[in-house]
């Protein structure tokens, strides 16, 4: 468990010469209830893990698709508590790895070592914090590391070098390369700066990168699992959830999606 | 010991406020924009040109007006700083003359902005016609509505006013789209933010080319300071501006923040009155949130102060005690705005007239003291509002 894990993950998919896909979904979606039998469906269609999000009100990198997911899982009774016993649901029932994501505010709200510990409780292997770069993120990385949980942190295409350097030096369990200026949301265009980031973090790291952001088609996550060890999806599983009239639709359509995209990195 | 910062420190810290917390994908602008204000606001070239702006198209300094009959009807000696008269109708102007010129420096043709009350974007939208760059403006559509004027005036101005309809539809909102816009358009764009909040540098920078209104109070008052200096509170600029340069004088300094329809319905802006510590927005500071850990709308009458978080600067003069904070309601507000309208012949923006109320409220205990009200805008823009109230 924990971020042992997540390293077992990269090493068998480097060994089968493929990136990991790990979809994210927010926990809640479109309830509670029927939130689990989402991500099972994702696990029968070839997800190797799961980016869970926890709903938050004002989600500062999340498009509006994203957006609109956090509100409606919020609305129907998603609250931080309710998330994590979802997660110790994921992690039980598809027995694949889970990164928990959220935003540092209620994380610093409920105290980071409380945070880190209810996570690991729930089975997560990993924490992502969209808004705490590597020079906030101390007293998150040493609680995670009291309770054996991977820290990711992200790189932008407007990285400096030296900004790549620290994040290398504190340890992350993967990199996140984020492969598009701006926000969480579909693109039509693959991303022409991936190639080049994937390039500058290996000069310095060689620890696992995992692409995201703009990623919405399996072409689109094809070219990226050619550079990088994992691949992230998102608004584009959302937006047919959120679009699903019901539950057993919705995981009708992911399985769906979520095996083409599985099919595109083999 | 002084107590009170020049700057922040090497983390951007007010003490254990403030900071970055922002994505990753914006810090290298944060970076290059610390450097870039630090090297300009050193620079005796940049300076000369803000402060020649600031005179001749602003119209600084600004009077400071003897309240006459208003101190006569409270029986309270009362002093305004009249921020109302800088052209534009605000103090908002001086951040976004700065923050116009900064932009040119650091050769960005493109400048964002969120405003609530309308009077930062309006700002931000002169600021963009002066310097001759494009401009869009963040601004929720509940405050669309209620300060229609703005809008139209930031659309003469040639900016492109964007509704955001997420979330309550105020200023939260707003400054979450535009960071959202600017997370996309860093490499080519410069976010004006419009108040002491924001990741570092953003409110030390605003904080500096707000000061001037409390530089000018010292000028033009001399030794004869006042003994109490107020001022409204929503993210806190206007405050800090005359509050940090008049801080450790000797003088007491009071923020208003918004109690809205009360403090205990709930539904306010007090964020230092009745919030606790957390982040949003960028910085660690005080703000209104659930026991989850999730933010909460505010409410105020006054589009300016609906805003659940407050500057982290604040937090800090708040925690060591160089200020003290209080706030005020709605209703009092409303009378605050014809109470100095009556008496002075000046309608202030909804956003002062809590400043104002303030000391109507307490003017038993204020009795021997001479008052100092940061009087931060007009209320052309409130008008509408004000009537649907009486």
């Amino acid at each position: 468990m924990g971020r042992e894990r997540l390293v077992t993950l990269f090493d068998r998919t480097r060994a089968e010469g493929r990136a990991a896909l790990l979809p994210f979904l927010t926990a809640g979606l479109p309830d509670p209830e029927s939130s689990p039998s989402l991500f099972q469906a994702m696990a029968r269609a070839g997800a190797d893990g799961f980016e869970v999000g926890i709903p938050y009100t004002d989600p500062l990198m999340d498009g509006p698709v994203i957006q609109q997911g956090s509100e409606r899982a919020i609305d129907a009774g998603t609250s931080p508590d309710v998330a994590l016993e979802l997660v110790a649901t994921i992690t039980e029932t598809t027995g694949r790895p889970v990164l928990v994501m959220t935003y540092a505010n209620p994380i610093l709200h409920r105290g980071v070592d409380e945070f880190t510990a209810a996570a690991a409780a729930a089975g997560a292997d990993g924490v992502i914090v969209a808004d705490l770069p590597v020079e906030e993120s101390g007293p998150l990385r040493r609680a995670a590391e009291r309770h054996g949980l991977g820290v990711v942190q992200f790189v932008a295409p407007t990285s400096s070098t030296a900004r790549i350097e620290a994040v290398a030096a504190s340890d992350p369990c993967f990199v996140y390369a984020v492969a598009e200026m701006g926000v969480t949301g579909e693109r039509e265009e693959a991303s022409t700066r991936l190639d080049g980031l994937v390039a500058r973090i290996r000069e310095v790291t060689d620890v696992p990168i995992v692409a995201g952001v703009g990623i919405s088609n399996p072409e689109q996550a094809a070219a990226a699992g050619r550079v990088a060890d994992g691949v992230i999806v998102g608004s584009a599983l959302v937006r047919r959830v959120l679009e699903a009239p019901d539950p057993a639709t919705a995981a009708t359509v992911l399985e769906r999606t979520v095996a083409s995209f599985a099919a595109a990195l083999r | 010991m002084t107590i009170k910062l020049d700057r922040p420190d090497d983390r951007g810290r007010f003490g254990e406020f403030g900071g970055r917390y922002a994505p990753e994908t914006l810090m290298p602008a944060l970076e290059e924009l610390e450097e870039a204000f630090a090297e300009a606001w050193a620079d005796p070239g940049f300076r000369a040109e803000f402060s020649e702006i600031l005179t001749t198209y602003i119209g600084r300094p600004t009077p400071l007006h003897p309240a006459r009959r208003l101190s006569e009807e409270l029986g309270v000696e009362v002093l305004l700083k009249r921020e109302d008269l800088a052209h534009t109708g605000a103090h908002k102007i001086n951040n976004a003359i700065g923050q116009g010129l900064l932009a040119r420096r650091m050769g960005k043709p493109r400048v964002i902005a969120e405003t609530g009350a309308g009077q930062h974007g309006v700002a931000t939208a002169t600021a963009a016609a002066y310097f001759g760059l494009e401009c869009t403006v963040y601004m929720g559509e509940v405050d669309i509505e209620r300060q229609a004027l703005n809008v139209l005036r930031m659309e003469i101005l040639g900016a492109e006013v964007v509704p955001v309809r997420t979330g309550a539809g105020t200023l939260k909102d707003a400054v979450s789209e535009a960071m959202r816009d600017w997370v996309r358009t860093v490499e080519d764009t410069h976010y004006v933010i419009g108040s002491v909040v924001g990741p570092h540098p953003f409110p030390w920078m605003v904080r500096e080319f707000q000061r001037v209104i409390g530089e000018e109070v010292l000028a033009q008052m001399g030794e004869d300071l006042p003994d109490v200096v107020v001022a409204c509170v929503g993210g806190g600029s206007n405050a800090m501006g005359i509050f940090h340069p008049l801080a450790e004088r000797g003088i007491e300094l009071v923020g208003i923040e918004a109690a809205g329809e009360g403090i205990s319905t709930g539904r306010h802006g007090a964020s230092i009155g009745a919030g606790t510590p957390g982040v949003l927005h960028g910085s660690a500071t005080y703000l209104l949130q659930d026991e989850q850990g999730r933010v909460r709308e505010a409410h105020s009458i006054s589009a300016g102060l609906d805003y659940p978080g407050v500057g982290p600067e604040h937090a800090y003069f708040h925690q060591t005690g160089l200020a003290r904070y209080e706030s005020v309601t709605d209703e009092e507000a409303l009378a605050g705005v014809e109470l100095l309208a009556r008496t002075e012949g000046i309608i202030p923006a909804l956003e002062s007239a809590h400043a104002v109320a303030w000391v109507a409220r307490e003017r038993a205990s204020l009795a021997e003291r001479r008052v100092l009200i940061n009087l931060s805008g007009r209320g052309d823009k409130d008008v509408e509002e004000i009537g649907k109230r009486r």
